[in-house]
């Protein structure tokens, strides 16, 4: 039997007005020293820890949205983003953080982690979990 | 005798602007701080919500300091909604005889 487990992270919340989505960066960089298969899904609020520019000095906070560019040498790779969330919020896949990984298999080519998906696809990646963390 | 409305909640998970949109006076100040400010982008599914306040008088505000944090500040607000910054947060406290805050 194989010890590697799917991990699904699931962030629907806005950063710096709570603190799920720090904290959901730390417990995912944690879990990653086991070497476990990890996707992330960002829908709802959640899409706008992705967005690029942030800049919370104003509101004397740290800007820890830089962090998520090392998710790809920490394997973490597969990283969802819900098409309608963004629609919803009058966001495009533009206002976000390019994601990238290189891929080993593959001459370490670099390759994006970030996968637009819909409503069906989600529920097939949550079914498709062992452990459902929610942020 | 008018009264400012501070609303923090993200509009898209709370009911917390829908509540305090429903018992504004047009003579009403709403101001979006904290995770709020995301409601106050154009084209999203509660601008309608918002465009009718304005039309009904309501004054609504953004946070600037807040936009900036999440990365928004390049992107276009709705017309109707002016940005501030802190010391925009203060006036608003002073010209108005009480504050609600929508926690």
């Amino acid at each position: 039997m194989s010890n590697t487990k799917t991990f699904v992270y699931i962030n629907r919340k806005a950063p710096y007005g709570t603190v799920y989505a720090l904290e959901s960066l730390e417990v995912v960089l944690i879990g990653a020293a086991f070497e476990q298969n990890v996707k992330l899904v960002f829908m709802d609020d959640g899409v706008f820890q992705l967005t690029n520019a942030q800049d919370p000095e104003g509101i004397g906070m740290k800007n820890f949205s830089k962090t998520y560019a090392a998710l790809g040498d920490y394997d973490i790779n597969q990283i969802y983003i819900d098409q309608q969330s963004l629609d919803d919020r009058g966001l495009t896949i533009d206002d976000l953080q390019a994601l990238v990984y290189e891929d080993e298999d593959d001459d370490w080519n670099e390759k994006s982690s970030i996968h637009l998906v819909n409503r069906e696809q989600l529920s097939d990646i949550i079914d498709s979990a062992d452990v459902l963390l929610n942020f | 005798m008018s009264t400012l409305h501070t609303v923090n909640k993200s509009a898209f998970e709370r009911n917390s602007l829908e509540s305090c949109l429903s018992v504004c006076k047009a003579d009403a100040s709403v101001l979006l701080i904290e995770d709020a400010v995301v409601s106050a982008l154009q084209g999203t599914s509660v601008s309608d919500q918002i465009k009718q306040a304005t039309d009904k008088g309501i004054k609504v505000f953004a946070l600037g300091e807040d936009i900036k944090a999440r990365g928004l500040s390049e992107k276009p607000l709705m017309d109707q909604i002016t940005l501030v910054d802190y010391s925009g947060f203060v006036k608003l406290t002073t010209e108005n005889d009480r504050v609600q805050n929508w926690l």
